[in-house]
């Protein structure tokens, strides 16, 4: 048994496929593993491994069962994006990435929490509590994808998606010593993710290692007739194969990982000895400059609030979700529901985002946070004219205490420092783990043009060879 | 100083938004049938009920029948345009925000007849809202219910420019656009369905002065009478404000038709910040060459205005008979059958029929078949309307005896030229013996009329001209017998 969650999703595919291993055996291990984790990783399991027949025996993934983020609807099946306004609203239909993934034999294994509406860097703003860190539970796991991380690090799922807007999949992938990978926005459809930001969220997955990470985004990419803003991808996923970094250029944007972005010294000591790691399997380092990235966090929490308040008008009580006052007037009903649905985080943004585009105020904010974005954008593309990759901490500091950051949002923001401008620039980027820093993992990013997720992923396996990271302690 | 005394002349300016539902098959952002009068919510899908994590596509229909309109109103399309989000929160309004246009629309400029186009985009119309109880609004009722059937049913924005001075003439302008969009096939302009929705823009100046007053807005006119009427009331309005020494306020006000009232909006209903920003969930609406190729392949081959403009200026005929003609496509196609039948009729010279006096026959005939049937589905055709014309402008036949003609032709269809010989119709010439005969019988009928036409008072001949027309039961041409008259008055003088 324990030697079945020791196994990666690509080897455990393998396994199925070579018929070592029952499928059904390996969802039940799961499966039960799901539904007594501790972690408060999941909203809701599965009661059962779905009926063999709808999934053919040679599948590109095997079989291996699959955790997904609440954002995603899923038919039938609770999607509350973590929030109490949708608490027990069942889908009418499947987003398109987990539709796909069943399509390519990876069934639902259950759903996993996340900050409300994906606002949040410690999933502590989950409406049904916080999800703990399996490396030290006393800690957070990140977020707002922290359930997907957390239930892989914990090996509570073989592998899991998530999504990720300003860093939501990278960080707590970094706070909880896996993979977590961002592609490019406009690679994989948006259709049936409750929305955050729609100009940047992205579903991406989140995995034990570099391959499995290939394998299943290989089946999350496409243009999807149902989201305009998907994009035919450019050729194929390919699995990664590289043994060093011959050739490769990589670029440390002093801009992002000076003084300013307040990396924390075992943080730093982790990402300079990967840099040596990859000086040593072949790639050159040099400094770079992106000038507007540090403005990104500022642009962001204006761009991402603005648009908020408009995904989130929908929950308005009158079709489906939380219903509060609803024998009173209209404005009762709305303002009643809203205040007792939405936690105090997604009010937050909602009233920041309205403000953002309120006349007179729309060109200041709004106006002038898109100008920034552009230049951030223009600043990674004269970037990768030099290098091939740009590499930074994934955040500046380890795991930190449950509670630590919630009284000051602003310091809580900070967690995204890193990980935002290559949201805001579209481009895609991973993180993987780089080692520990007492006792709790750091995370290494490397950020691409894009779809250049086939060579990011190349060069990310090449390291993760190098560094060998054990994972095995938060599965204990 | 005396405000009657300086009473003020007042210009009304007038502009007018319409929304226009598309008829196209399915809704402007997702693939739910459009539908009447079925079930409540039985064409909903994720995206037109707003449910998480549903995403808008664009109907490619619509943006083509919206390049259509752009072409037919003259507009400039622009390459790439934009789709904003308009926020505000109400039932009617599943996403909390309407999918419309806001400054990068699909058609800017344009002019329809003498009226500017200030611009035209697209959209999503909202919902329709049901109210349990007396109010009819949601203020007050017992109970509201949603049918989104209606949700996401594709819809154009025209935007005009002020330029409408006459509660008519607006009247008149919104029969033209109609007409135009009905030829366009792109709507069912049904201002009753409400497929066709009217706003209007009022205010009134000192006439001779550049600068506007102070404008109100009058929300959906759900007819072309309601148009009219609201917006007279609307200026009338107006004047007694000014004249009085008061100043109009900027409000929107609701007309009710049935009492004439004007009642404004309470201003807590129309403060509104929309938050306009572009939808993200939308790319860049690119009009390529080949959109508008295809949108200028299926244009009419003439639109209404045009057709209104070749009547009056190339046929000749008389300017309110060329828009009716025009604006009634039915009438037009029927009348130009006519005409062309005319022609082949060969006749020239003094005979030659003008189209004008063709067209003064079309009116003769709708009052017979009733002024809503298509004469084309008359037992009247065009070709033995343009034969009864022909023989009437060659005198073989006269007025009223044709009139008579088409009354039966009507009733019975047929050759004019049977009816006319079977019936005895044909026209007394002034050479036949017994017309001479028969002004001297009404002469000697009525010897003070006669007198009176000999003293020199000529309105006194009708009677005399009136007896000659009972006796040939009409088949005497009426000119002709006045002719007579006074030439045997003035031959006993
Ligand atoms: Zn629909």
């Amino acid at each position: 048994m324990s030697e079945l969650i020791d196994l990666t999703a690509a080897q455990a595919a393998d396994r199925i496929g070579a018929g070592e291993i029952s499928p059904a055996e390996l969802f039940e291990t799961y499966r039960q593993r799901a539904a007594a984790n501790e972690l408060n990783a999941f909203t809701w399991v599965a009661d059962a491994a779905p009926d063999g027949d709808g999934y053919a025996h040679n599948t590109p993934l095997g079989r291996v069962p699959i955790a997904v983020k609440d954002l995603f609807c899923t038919e039938g099946v609770p999607s509350q994006a973590g929030s109490r306004i949708l608490e027990g609203y069942r889908p009418p239909y499947t987003a398109t990435v987990v539709k796909q993934l069943a399509e390519a034999g990876a069934p639902l294994l259950g759903k996993t929490n996340q900050d409300e509406f994906a606002m949040g860097s410690s999933n502590e703003n989950s409406g049904f509590g916080p999800v703990l860190n399996p490396w030290d539970r006393t800690r957070v796991p990140g977020g707002s994808s922290g359930g997907s991380a957390a239930a892989v690090a914990a090996g509570l799922a073989p592998w899991a998606i998530g999504t990720d807007t300003g860093g939501s999949i990278r960080q707590p992938a970094a706070l909880c010593g896996i993979v977590g990978l961002k592609p490019t926005y406009g690679a994989c459809s948006r259709y049936g993710m409750i929305a955050f930001a729609s100009s940047l969220d992205q579903a991406g997955p989140l995995t034990r290692d570099v391959t499995d990470a290939a394998l299943i985004l290989r089946h999350m990419i496409g243009r999807d007739p149902r989201d305009c803003t998907s994009l035919e991808y450019p050729g194929e996923i390919e699995l990664p194969k590289a043994d060093d970094l011959n050739g490769i250029r990589l670029g440390v944007p002093e801009d992002l990982t000076g003084a300013e972005g307040g990396v924390e010294p075992g943080v730093r000591d982790s990402f300079d000895a990967t840099l040596k790691l990859a000086e040593g399997l072949g790639a050159s380092i040099e400094a770079c400059r992106l000038p507007h990235a540090p403005h990104a966090l500022s642009a962001y929490y204006l761009i991402a609030p603005a648009e908020a308040s408009a995904n989130l008008a929908r929950f308005d009580a009158v079709r489906y979700g939380l219903r509060v006052g609803g024998d009173e007037d209209l404005a009762t009903m709305y303002s009643r529901t809203r205040q007792v649905g939405f936690g105090s985080e997604v009010k937050r943004r909602i009233m920041l985002g309205t403000y953002a585009l309120s006349s007179g105020y729309y060109e200041a904010y709004y106006g002038t946070a898109q100008k920034v974005r552009t230049k951030i954008a223009e600043d990674f593309h004269a970037a990768f004219e030099q290098f091939d990759f740009i590499v930074t901490p994934t955040s500046p500091w380890t795991a930190f205490e449950l509670g630590a950051k919630t009284a000051d949002p602003l310091a809580m923001y900070l967690n995204d420092f890193l990980t935002v401008p290559m949201s805001l620039a579209g481009t895609p980027a991973i993180s993987i783990p780089s080692g520990l820093s007492d006792g709790l993992p750091v995370g290494f990013q490397l950020a691409g043009p894009a779809f250049s997720e086939s060579r990011l992923l190349d060069a990310a396996y090449a390291l993760e060879r190098a560094i060998g990271f054990d994972g095995s302690e938060a599965r204990a | 100083m005396n405000a009657t005394a300086g009473k003020v002349e007042y210009e009304p300016v007038i502009g007018l938004e319409i929304h226009v539902q598309l008829s196209t098959r399915t809704k402007m952002f997702c693939g739910c049938a459009l539908s009447w009068g079925d079930p409540p919510n039985t064409h909903t899908c994720p995206t037109c009920l707003g449910l998480p994590g549903a995403l808008p596509v664009v109907n490619e229909r619509a943006i083509h029948y919206g390049i259509m309109i752009g072409l037919a109103l003259g507009c400039e399309i622009a390459e790439r345009s934009l789709f904003h989000r308009k926020n505000y929160f109400y039932p009617d309004l599943p996403k909390g925000y309407q999918i419309s246009q806001y400054d990068v629309p699909l058609c800017r400029g344009g002019r329809l007849g003498e009226v500017r186009i200030h611009r035209v985009h697209l959209e999503e119309d909202a919902a329709k809202l049901n109210h349990l109880g007396t109010s009819g609004r949601i203020h007050g009722s017992e109970r509201s219910w949603v049918d989104f059937n209606r949700g996401g049913t594709p819809l154009v924005e025209i935007v005009t420019e002020p330029d409408i001075r006459s509660p008519a003439q607006a009247r008149e302008w919104l029969i033209l656009l109609r007409t135009t969009l009905r030829q366009l096939g792109v709507s069912d302009v049904d201002m009753s369905q409400g497929s066709l929705r009217c706003d209007a823009n009022v205010s009134i100046r000192p006439a001779g002065r550049p600068e506007f007053g102070t404008k109100t807005e009058l929300k959906n006119m759900n007819s072309f009478a309601f148009l009219e009427s609201g917006v007279r009331a609307e200026i009338e309005r107006q004047k007694r404000l000014l004249d009085g020494g008061e100043p109009v306020v900027q409000e929107t006000m609701h007309f009710d038709p049935r009492t004439g009232n004007l009642t404004p909006l309470r201003s807590k209903e129309e403060a509104h910040d929309y938050r306009y920003f572009p939808e993200p969930d939308l790319v860049p609406l690119l009009a390529t060459e080949e959109m508008l190729a295809a949108a200028s392949a299926d244009m009419p081959r003439e639109l209404p205005a045009e057709r209104a403009s070749r009547f009056e200026h190339a046929l000749g005929l008389h300017a309110d008979t060329a828009r009716l003609f025009a604006f009634r496509a039915e009438l037009g196609d029927y009348f130009e059958r006519a005409l062309a039948a005319a022609g082949e009729d060969g006749r020239d010279g003094d005979h030659r029929l003008e189209p004008a006096e063709l067209s003064n026959w079309i009116g003769p005939l709708v009052e017979r078949i009733g002024s809503e049937t298509d004469p084309a589905t008359s037992k009247v055709t065009p070709e033995s309307l343009a034969a009864l014309a022909t023989m009437v402008k060659a005198k073989e036949v006269s007025r009223d005896a044709a009139r008579e003609v088409l009354t039966l032709l009507v009733q019975e269809g047929g050759d004019p030229r049977a009816i006319v010989e079977r019936e005895g119709l044909g026209a007394i010439s002034g050479e036949d013996d017994g017309l001479a005969e028969l002004v001297d019988r009404a002469i000697a009928a009525d010897p003070a009329a006669a007198d009176q036409v000999r003293g020199g008072n000529r309105r006194a001949i009708g009677p005399l001209v009136g007896y000659v027309m009972r006796e040939t039961k009409g088949r005497a041409d009426g000119g002709e017998v006045t002719r007579l008259i006074l030439a045997r008055l003035e031959a006993n003088a």
